[in-house]
């Protein structure tokens, strides 16, 4: 398979204050379409910015990225979002889930910048519900669902609109082990069944274990490469 | 429509804080609604077609300077006018003194100059031959359950009769009804009682009026009779200003106070006050949903929905409670009215009141949603999702 994702020379600075931080030090990586990549290193390492940068949630200072042939850096923010909308779905530590609405209602966010009809959005969401082992709770609100339930609505809400590619970043760094092991095996399904390329940020060497590759990164600099 | 359920959701995410957020907007837009009908039907004021036929002749100093009664005669001969009558303001009120009527001692022509309301012949017979006879509007009527051939005992708050007591007592021998069954008239809520009587029989005001009516023939001849009625007493010690009733309807309440201005600086200060609180309440819900707006912008939602969903919140909530409470004043008002006995005419909440209503409405929706929707838009995915 080809690439999915192709990163030159990428840099990252923040300004805070006065001061200028360069989280990420041109990195060039390649991420094939199908992988299952898992982003390690330590607090500050530069993980969640080379995350953002390659969901399409933040820009680059300098360098490139190219994802499914599209560079991105390129993008203004209108577009940007738009891409997101048709190639990203987002999985988060504390699940971000609207906590007013349904599971149900969650799953159906994405598909409100589509074009599908009410019932279309419902069926969809349904379908998504059901791959994740939730459907008997689409009525529940957040609150009603344990951790473990919470994350796998924000998967569903996360592959309802069938996105090339899934970012999450440390998915089960709130999750007890058991829970954190369901959520893990349905990202691999997701990957060996579904087709989708997963890029997951974790701390966790286990969480990682799932994953097809692993990649280390210290101080901005990817620093090792290796293969699960 | 398809985010309605989005933003529906957002607006009851704290229940009691919208909730009392409501509470005060329906308020402001109840009071609103009661205000503007006030100011619309003091606006309205004497504004029928008979009116520009009739005009009022009162002191030009203040309409509580009297004039003298012999004033009519000479008014008569004026060309152009039909007949004058007169009035003098009698301030009766019934059982309590907190129960005010309309009570006016009038010329015995007075009623005829009201083409738009009338008694029977035989009520009118009954009323030129009976010297304490008063007719009552049928809406007091029914309001007291007056009937003809009841004692009325009225207190005056001005005038004593003969024996220096302020209680008056009088014979109802006619019911006024307007012309038209549909109509309303304000003397279907008034007392009429001889003015010869009054005259008599109180020490103070011994042939003195306190205006005068008098219907013209042709009402585009209505200035130049004014004028002329007013040469009458130019350069006297009771000069007169003469206008349409409807004119000296609004003179009359300009007296009182400029009731458009002080309607428009209540509302000014309530809508000030709702603007500072729902805009308090926007800016809390707002910030306390940066995560979640962030999740939004995340799944693709432009920073320009994100602007348009806080907008369309702020305008919904504002419009909520905005139309349940003019809805309100438009079922209170006529309920209030009718429980007044005619005294209070509340119209109903009209076409312009709604119209301006709901541009109110929008109107502090946006200006109320404007900052924290600008802040939602403007908002930095990675820094909102990291609680920065």
């Amino acid at each position: 398979m080809g690439n999915l994702i192709e990163i030159r020379d990428l840099a990252k600075v923040y300004t805070r204050g006065k001061q200028k931080v360069e989280v990420l030090h041109h990195i060039n990586l390649d991420i094939a379409e199908g992988d299952f990549l898992a982003l390690m290193g330590p607090s500050g390492s530069g993980k969640t910015t080379l995350l953002n940068l390659i969901g399409g949630l933040d820009t680059a200072t300098a360098g490139s990225i190219g994802v499914g042939g599209q560079r991105i850096d390129q993008l203004g923010a209108g577009a940007l979002a738009k891409w997101r909308a048709a190639n990203v779905g987002f999985v988060f530590q504390f699940y971000n889930l609207m906590p007013m609405l349904s599971a149900q209602r969650n799953v159906e966010l994405p598909l409100l910048l589509t074009k599908l009809s009410s019932s279309e959005r419902r069926q969809r969401a349904s379908i998504a519900l059901q791959l994740v082992g939730l459907a008997d709770r689409a009525s529940h609100k957040p609150s009603e669902l344990s951790g473990g339930q919470q994350q796998r609505v924000a998967i569903a809400r996360a592959i309802v609109s069938d996105p090339t590619l899934l970012v999450c970043d440390e998915p089960t760094g709130d999750l007890d082990r058991q829970s954190a092991e369901d959520v893990l095996a349905l990202l691999r399904t997701l990957n060996r069944e579904h087709g989708k390329t997963i890029v997951m940020v974790t701390h966790d060497p286990k969480a990682a274990e799932y994953a097809n590759h692993t990649l280390h990164l210290d101080k901005g600099t990817l620093v090792e490469q290796a293969v699960a | 429509m398809k985010y309605l359920h989005l933003i529906w959701a957002a607006l009851f995410r704290r229940k009691t804080r919208t909730f009392l957020t409501l509470v005060s907007i329906l308020t402001a837009f109840l009071l609103f609604g009661m205000l503007d009908g006030v100011r619309t039907s003091f606006a309205n004021v004497g504004k029928s077609a008979a009116g520009a036929k009739r005009l009022q002749t009162g002191s030009k100093l203040s309409f509580i300077e009297t004039l003298p009664q012999s004033l009519q005669a000479r008014i008569a001969q004026v060309p152009g006018a039909e007949d004058v009558a007169y009035a003098n303001w009698f301030g009766g009120a019934y059982q309590d003194p907190h129960n005010q009527v309309f009570s006016f001692a009038v010329s015995p022509n007075y009623i005829d100059i009201y083409p738009e309301v009338d008694v029977t012949p035989a009520e009118r017979k009954a009323f030129d031959r009976t010297r304490t006879g008063v007719l009552v509007g049928d809406v007091l009527a029914a309001k007291y359950h007056w009937k003809v051939g009841d004692k009325l005992p009225l207190q005056s708050n001005i005038y004593p009769n003969r024996d220096g007591s302020k209680n008056w007592s009088f014979d109802i021998v006619g019911i006024i009804r307007a012309t038209r069954p549909d109509d309303k008239q304000f003397l279907q809520g008034a007392v009429l009682m001889h003015w010869k009587y009054f005259d008599e029989s109180n020490p103070y005001n011994r042939g003195r009026v306190g205006w005068y009516v008098t219907s013209v023939a042709d009402a585009g001849q209505s200035d130049r009779v004014a004028r002329a009625i007013d040469a009458l007493s130019a350069n006297s010690d009771h000069e007169t200003k003469t206008m349409t009733e409807q004119a000296a309807m609004a003179s009359w309440v300009k007296q009182m106070g400029d009731i458009g201005f002080i309607v428009v600086s209540i509302m000014g200060a309530v809508f000030f006050t709702l603007l500072l609180l729902t805009g308090n309440t926007m800016a809390q819900a707002v910030r306390e949903r940066t995560s979640e707006l962030a999740v939004l912008k995340t799944i693709g939602f432009s920073s320009r929905a994100v602007l348009a969903l806080v907008l369309a919140e702020s305008v919904l909530l504002v419009l909520l409670g905005g139309v349940i409470g003019l809805g309100l004043a438009a079922l209170l008002g006529p309920i209030m009215s009718a429980g007044s006995g005619g005294m209070l005419n509340m119209p109903p909440v009209g076409a312009a009141s709604w119209a301006l209503g709901v541009g109110l409405m929008i109107a502090i929706g946006l200006l109320v949603g404007v900052l924290p929707a600008w802040r939602a838009m403007r908002l930095n995915i990675v820094d909102a999702l990291a609680g920065r």
